[in-house]
């Protein structure tokens, strides 16, 4: 059985897990001046903000390749109503989200009787799909895709001003950052609030037997489309924010490539952990940039890695912790 | 019209040969084999390696791709997906595992061959006519498309009279039950394994002499595999070649009818496949739930 990690513990590790996120790494990249880095880590929150949706379906036990659509998804949305309707960035924002949550609905309610590998195939392909579309759709500016998208403006209630201009700021990427980060410790609170929840153990039950728990009483269709449409909720704020940080959008900034990737983040960190995409999309996109020097063998190099990891390794970076309690 | 129907049965074969392999490998160990796309455009440039560089015969060439995949497949087999099968809490692991393979096979590719697109010498000149300019069909396709059909017939001999292929099935349907009949369950999924392997080989080499070979492929025909096999069924090997089929006369008939309307012709079908799958979830001869 799992040992509850005792409350003062608990406590402890989060205080510090926010300093380092909110404190040390923004200063200490600021005063090295690596303005490289903290764009790196602000993509890193964001994916992990997106693969944490990847893992939620995986935790009802279904395998979803298909998240890079929902960020596309996301992502249009709200550069569409930003640059074509001049609405507020953080009024698309939520609005990208709901409207991908909607989507899930739609698509999931059908897709969702399918299991494992089929599963599996048809969300990769739904990847492919939203690709195709938005090349095809006229109000997606097909493949040119939506360029030079304002950065964010400011946010005011009743003229106190909550977010400033983003395009006042001084340093532009620390205030990307602190938006990524802030939505991931929000995306994770609430992720371990659920995983923890009435509804977390429903959806456990879901990943061990779908049969046995309809058979006493979980309404299991209506659990599993709305894990998923949490899942594509997150995948589509996520592209939204990232949206806003590269400014532009194409039908191929979200591919099977980068559907793929959020899988793999969740595998590297441990689908039986909350904070397993987290972890994993540290690793993995860190590791990714840090390769980048040895030029032409990078993949090579992240690819075996990878195999090594999966051959030793294989429930996740986080289960050496599991391995080490179990020997005490 | 009868153009499109003939240009859809030799895609269809094409295509039915790719998604065998595929369809083998789930059917025997539940594995689906992202790497499926590259070990195809590895087998595509040992042809071009052997064929076109060291001007051995076709047929030559066509053996060694055969052999190489059956070695890469018998190897990858061995050395990384059983360890990982075994240690693994939950079976989706196969899956990372695989997808690293995937980028594995990708970086070796880049390195050996470059990211140039490699054509190889025509295996045959001259076409064939039907009547006049019905059906127009070069020569060359005849003779892959023959050697696909012959390859796909082959196996299904194989899989039904021979008692690796009765071994195989066997596996394939209840892996425990047949382990109790005594079956080597460990050495057959690693010949499966390495056919599997091997036909993806095959058909890139027998492609390569039509369309030619370039590096970066492979997911592509990853996920036209993975079409294939959703359409006719996981791990079924009539569906797959049903699947192969419905598939090329699909991009046949849409290529020509959906041109007008630009780019749209994968879109339609991947929106009708989710229509198909939302009705039958397992394919058109798939057990449910695999």
């Amino acid at each position: 059985m799992i040992k509850q990690t005792p409350f003062i513990q608990k406590v402890i590790c989060t205080v510090i897990f926010l300093l380092v996120v909110l404190v040390i790494i923004p200063w200490v990249l600021v005063f090295t001046e690596r303005g490289d880095l903290l764009t790196t880590m602000t993509t890193v929150a964001l994916f992990s903000i997106i693969s944490s949706g990847v893992w939620l379906t995986f935790y009802i036990g279904r395998i979803n390749i298909g998240q890079g659509a929902y960020a596309l998804l996301g992502g249009y949305v709200s550069a569409i109503l930003v640059v074509k309707y001049d609405m507020l960035f953080w009024l698309t924002l939520p609005l990208a989200g709901l409207f991908c949550a909607a989507a899930s609905v739609l698509i999931g309610a059908p897709i969702l009787r399918l299991r494992g590998v089929y599963f599996a195939m048809v969300t990769l392909t739904l990847t492919e799909v939203a690709r195709l579309f938005a090349q095809a759709m006229p109000i997606t500016n097909g493949p040119r895709g939506i360029t030079n998208i304002p950065p964010p403006g400011e946010l005011s209630i009743f003229g106190l001003t909550i977010i400033p201009d983003f395009a006042e700021l001084e340093n532009l990427r620390l205030g990307f950052y602190y938006l990524a980060a802030v939505l991931m410790l929000i995306c994770f609170a609430g992720l371990y609030r659920l995983v923890n929840s009435r509804l977390g153990f429903l959806c456990r039950s879901l990943q061990q037997n779908e049969d046995l728990a309809s058979s006493i009483g979980v309404s299991i269709a209506w659990l599993r489309v709305l894990a998923y449409a949490i899942s594509s909720f997150l995948g589509g704020i996520g592209g939204a924010v990232s949206t806003a940080i590269v400014q532009s959008i194409y039908p191929a900034t979200f591919q099977i490539q980068e559907s793929v990737n959020y899988m793999l983040y969740c595998f590297m960190g441990g689908l039986n952990y909350v904070f397993g995409p987290m972890l994993g999309t540290l690793t993995l996109y860190l590791g990714w940039g840090l390769l980048s020097d040895t030029a032409e063998y990078q993949l090579l190099i992240y690819a075996t890695v990878l195999i090594l990891l999966m051959l030793f390794l294989p429930n996740g970076l986080f289960s050496i912790r599991l391995w080490r309690r179990k020997q005490q | 019209m009868e153009q499109i129907i003939v240009n859809g049965l030799y895609l269809g074969a094409q295509y039915a040969l790719i998604a065998l392999g595929l369809t083998l490998i789930f059917g025997l160990m539940n594995v689906l084999n992202f790497a499926h796309g590259q070990m195809y455009v590895l087998g595509g440039f040992m042809v071009y390696l052997v064929y076109s560089q060291w001007e051995l015969p076709f047929f030559v060439a066509i053996l060694v791709a055969a052999l190489t995949l059956l070695v890469v497949g018998a190897a990858v087999e061995k050395f990384l997906f059983r360890p990982v099968i075994r240690k693994s809490v939950r079976e989706e692991s196969t899956m990372l595992l695989a997808a690293g393979l995937a980028f594995l096979f990708d970086a070796i590719i880049l390195l050996l061959f470059g990211q140039k697109q490699r054509g190889v010498p025509k295996i045959m000149d001259g076409v064939q006519m039907l009547g006049d300019f019905i059906v127009v069909m070069p020569n060359d396709k005849i003779v892959i498309g023959i050697c696909t059909v012959l390859m796909i017939v082959g196996f299904m001999l194989f899989m039904q009279y021979t008692r690796p292929g009765r071994a195989m099935r066997a596996l394939a349907q209840d892996r425990t039950a047949a382990q109790l009949m005594g079956v080597n369950v460990e050495a057959y999924s690693m010949l499966g394994f390495a056919i599997g392997a091997m036909l993806a080989g095959v058909a890139g080499g027998l492609l390569s002499a039509i369309t030619g070979v370039s590096s970066g492929i492979g997911a592509a025909v990853s996920i036209k595999a993975f079409l294939m096999v959703m359409i006719g069924g996981a791990g079924v090997v009539p569906g797959a070649i049903i699947g192969g089929f419905i598939l090329g006369m699909m991009e046949s008939f849409g290529l020509t009818y959906l041109r007008e309307y630009g780019d749209i012709t994968y879109l339609a079908i991947f929106a009708s496949l989710m229509v198909f799958l939302s009705i039958r979830p397992q394919g058109l001869m798939g057990k449910p739930w695999g």
